[in-house]
């Protein structure tokens, strides 16, 4: 199983529309950047805590794929904490690091902010199958053919790219030049795995192109992608939990919108 | 075509004074050409290589592209209209396996040309499955396309293309990249394909072998423009066979002509210097000292060599050891040399041992040609219970027991995904060894350390040249001149030298008048004979091949074989990994077979070998005799105290 061909369980989850799993996450990000307190993010995380029990992944997979976003989030937190607004008793103080009252309110609503749009995201999009998303921009959201098809296409050149950067490595260092510097391989390498692909990419053009590609018969698909109950289902629980989020945070005084003075 | 209950009729194909010339280049890719295909022809169409065959297929598929991709003359139709319009009509399949894959699955693959000419969805649908019969691939809709084979992939494009019902099949060189069973299985997959088919069919390749008979006329481009002959293959071929050959097209009547080793075929050590070193522990380092001394003058002395196996059971050490016409027999004496023993007595005029089973008999048809070694061999590399890996932990092949020789060819063969090209990467110092030692000898690392995985990038470059499989890869200049400088530049040579290797190289290999082009604009020959000059250049002791002889046409292929030939005579090691068993049977010394299971078993047949003896029953393995030790060998191999190998080294004449 590869990211172009994930595991297709049988959970509802997998059914539904990617359009509107980008969608239901959008919706969440989009409220929870609005504020920074913590009571709005704490509700978000605890709702989404438990709508995880649907998504369809196994406890082993569901920390495994969101591990970057538990490192990023206490990591968030402690910039925040040493060098955030300060406000309140200081407990520490050297140089531009300054621990205050204040920056650990700060930390800790960040902390819980980048957990409660990041994975819901994460989750959303590991069920994500490539081509129902491409299936879906193009059906649903009537995105350009040749942008979405072609993206997808180009996807499927990623594994093959771990491939030619290894291969690249070793004939470097086959040819006797592979004793120079960390950066200056790094650049050389970067430079010639950019013109394999685009040796790649344009004979794969070719190719879509002799199966028809572009041409200026109206495409059908083989693959129907719909919008049904299902997706308006994800839609209202993510706008849902969105609005519960700000509706406690307002009621107990802690709506804090972004950009005005706390 | 016969797919879903319809028939779908050929369309012809019709070209009146037709040229093209590329935008930016002076000469005409194709001029002056008329030609007619009827409906429901079949055609293979040759032509030296730079004869335009690929610009008129690309042409008639309609993806030579408009006004500014170049310029057109004369008028070239598919039916009635001009290919542009006939999408659809003409399906495409291409030489590279894996740019024709454009979705995750195979059936959303096979059905995106349908969709592209909007065909509604159920009948997409009936049109993937009867596609996908119709070339025998019978896989789930729902199974990975990164999983397949390259003759998998040829055959689910072909698929794609047969989905479109196309009314003219145009093949470009569908094989060129695929190992000879990949290419069985496309030519069998297009075989059956056009019983049930009357669309025009037109193939380009080199190898007419393959497509011979399933063709009906043959058309040769002059390189000149127009067209060179023109009829059914076998006057054609009659006709034209031997002017085709020396254009490069592979003429079955016509081989390309072989090079003269000046090796001394069936030649074995009797001495008992000799004897005793093959037996000794530390044999191979003293051996290898003693010619090292010699390097240099090594040219010329075309000595028969015959290298040592690996540390054996007294019985095969019994069978190194016994002197002149005996040794058969010693071996026959041990179970695990029996099926050495048998291979001789048969006839086949090779010496087999079963380095898998640590058997290390040799027997040799020396016994019955008599000729006598004078020279012990030079060893380079040693490999002990070598396993190879890609990527760390994931070793794909274990247990690997062999030695390079100078002056000798070590030719890797075996199953796709046996670990060929690992082990190669691993021998060239590019990978590190997954387990097990590979150790160089004193005299070939000369100073640097034991272990070529420690050599730095520049001590590889006098030691071992590695060519890969895709030459693309090992481009790193602008122009062909400044490519084949840039090993010689990083050995820091002066710049007299370095213009003097690089002319010489140029002349040797036909690049001359290529000097100032890039490298990635030469045709596939012409990327060929690049890579092995740019690793020529810095004159390395061993050189690793990566087949090598891919997809070329005739012509490089000999001029490729004369090459290491004369490498090979001159004391350069070589090990390549191969498919090709003409290549094998012009210059290996010993086939090292890699079976891609663990389990130990004696060393398969040998492909047919023209150079052997008229007595030699080919494939040994179909003659019930030699065939029934078998049994016997891979038991005694599961005894010997060093852990069986997936491999076997086969010593050949």
């Amino acid at each position: 199983m590869s990211i172009l061909t994930p595991h297709r369980g049988t959970q509802a989850v997998y059914a539904i529309n990617p359009v509107a799993k980008i969608g239901a996450a959008f919706v969440l990000s989009l409220t929870l950047i609005l504020s920074i307190d913590w009571v709005s993010a704490a509700v978000a995380l605890v709702l989404e805590g438990i709508l995880f029990l649907w998504a369809g992944l196994t406890p082993k997979v569901f920390f495994w794929r969101t591990l970057p976003v538990w490192i990023a989030a206490p990591a968030a937190a402690l910039t925040t904490i040493l060098y955030g607004r300060p406000s309140g008793e200081t407990y520490f103080q050297f140089s531009l690091i300054h621990i205050t009252d204040g920056s650990i309110e700060l930390g800790i609503a960040t902390m819980l902010r980048v957990l409660a749009i990041g994975l819901p995201a994460v989750v959303l999009f590991v069920t994500v199958d490539p081509t129902d998303l491409a299936d879906g921009l193009a059906q649903v959201l009537h995105l350009p053919n040749r942008f979405v098809l072609g993206g997808l296409a180009g996807l499927r050149l990623m594994g093959l790219f771990l491939d030619d950067w290894r291969s690249l490595k070793l004939a470097r260092r086959a040819r006797g030049v592979g004793d120079s510097g960390r950066i200056r391989r790094f650049a050389s390498l970067g430079f010639a795995l950019l013109v394999l692909s685009i040796r790649r990419g344009s004979k794969l053009a070719t190719a879509m192109e002799a199966r028809g590609f572009g041409s200026r018969i109206k495409r059908t698909y083989a693959r129907e992608s719909t919008f049904g109950w299902r997706e308006v289902l994800l839609m209202v629980i993510a706008a849902a939990v969105a609005v519960t989020a700000v509706s406690v945070s307002v009621s107990t005084g802690h709506w804090n919108f972004i950009g005005s003075t706390g | 075509m016969q797919l879903s209950g319809r028939v779908v009729g050929g369309v012809g194909v019709s070209a009146r004074g037709w040229g093209w010339r590329h935008a930016g280049r002076a000469a005409w890719a194709v001029s002056e050409l008329d030609l007619e295909i009827e409906a429901g022809d079949r055609v293979l169409l040759l032509g030296a290589s730079g004869a335009g065959k690929s610009t008129l297929i690309s042409a008639l598929a309609g993806v030579l592209g408009g006004a500014d991709e170049g310029e057109q003359a004369g008028s070239l139709l598919v039916g009635d209209s001009r290919p542009e319009d006939a999408r659809g009509r003409v399906g495409l399949l291409l030489q590279d396996p894996d740019s024709q894959v454009m979705l995750a699955r195979v059936g959303d693959d096979v059905a995106f040309g349908c969709e592209n000419l909007g065909v509604p969805r159920d009948e997409i649908w009936r049109r993937v499955g009867s596609a996908l019969d119709a070339v025998g691939l019978y896989l789930p809709l729902s199974h990975p396309t990164s999983e397949l084979s390259g003759g998998q992939k040829q055959r689910l494009a072909l698929a794609g293309v047969l989905a479109m019902q196309p009314q003219l099949l145009l093949l470009d060189e569908p094989t060129a990249n695929l190992d000879p069973q990949g290419a069985v299985e496309v030519r069998d997959s297009v075989a059956r394909v056009l019983e049930h088919s009357e669309a025009t069919f037109v193939v380009i390749e080199h190898r007419v072998e393959i497509w011979r008979h399933l063709v009906q006329r043959v058309i040769v481009l002059a390189p000149g423009g127009g067209v060179l002959a023109d009829g059914s293959p076998d006057a054609v071929l009659g006709a034209r066979g031997a002017e085709l050959a020396a254009s490069g097209v592979w003429v079955p009547e016509y081989p390309p002509p072989l090079p003269a080793r000046a090796r001394a075929r069936g030649t074995r050590h009797n001495s008992p210097v000799a004897a005793e070193a093959l037996t000794r522990p530390d044999g191979g380092v003293a051996l290898s000292e003693a010619v090292t001394s010699n390097r240099g003058r090594y040219t010329g002395l075309n000595s028969p060599q015959q290298s040592h196996f690996s540390q054996a059971g007294p019985a095969a050490a019994a069978a190194c050891e016994a002197p002149g016409s005996d040794r058969a027999e010693a071996a026959a004496r041990g179970a695990a040399a029996s099926f050495a023993a048998s291979a001789a007595a048969a006839g086949a005029g090779a010496s087999f041992a079963a380095s898998a089973a640590a058997a290390g008999a040799g027997a040799s048809p020396g016994v019955l040609g008599g000729s006598v070694a004078s020279a012990p061999t030079a060893s380079l590399l040693r490999a002990r219970q070598l396993a190879v890996a890609r990527a760390k932990g994931h070793a794909v092949a274990a247990g690997l027991t062999l030695d390079v020789e100078a002056g000798r060819a070590l030719a890797i063969t075996g199953a796709n995904g046996a670990g060929k090209s690992t082990l190669a990467l691993t021998l060239a110092g590019l990978l590190a060894p997954a387990g097990g030692t590979l150790e160089a000898s004193e005299a070939f690392a000369s100073g640097a350390a034991a272990e070529p995985i420690r050599w730095k990038s520049k001590q590889l470059l006098t030691r071992v040249g590695t060519v890969f499989q895709d030459p693309e890869h090992q481009f790193l200049a602008q122009t062909v001149r400044d490519e084949l400088a840039v090993g010689p530049r990083a050995l820091k040579l002066a710049r007299t030298e370095i213009d003097e290797r690089v002319d010489e190289l140029l002349e040797r290999l036909r690049l001359t008048r290529l000097a100032a082009a890039n490298p990635f604009t030469l045709s596939g020959g012409e990327k060929r004979r690049l890579s092995v000059a740019t690793v020529l250049a810095t004159r390395p002791a061993l050189l690793v091949l990566d087949e090598p002889t891919f997809g070329q046409d005739s012509r490089t292929w000999a001029e490729l074989v004369a090459l290491l030939a004369e490498l090979l005579d001159s004391g350069t090691a070589l090990v390549a990994v191969t498919h090709d068993a003409a290549f094998v049977d012009a210059l290996a010394d010993d086939e090292f077979r890699m079976l891609g299971n663990p389990t130990p078993s004696p060393t398969a047949p040998p492909s047919s070998a023209p150079t052997r003896t008229a007595a030699a029953p080919a494939p040994i393995l179909t003659d019930p005799a030699p065939a029934a030790p078998a049994p016997a060998a891979i038991r005694a191999a599961a005894q010997a105290p060093a852990a069986p190998a997936p491999a076997a080294t086969e010593r050949r004449p």
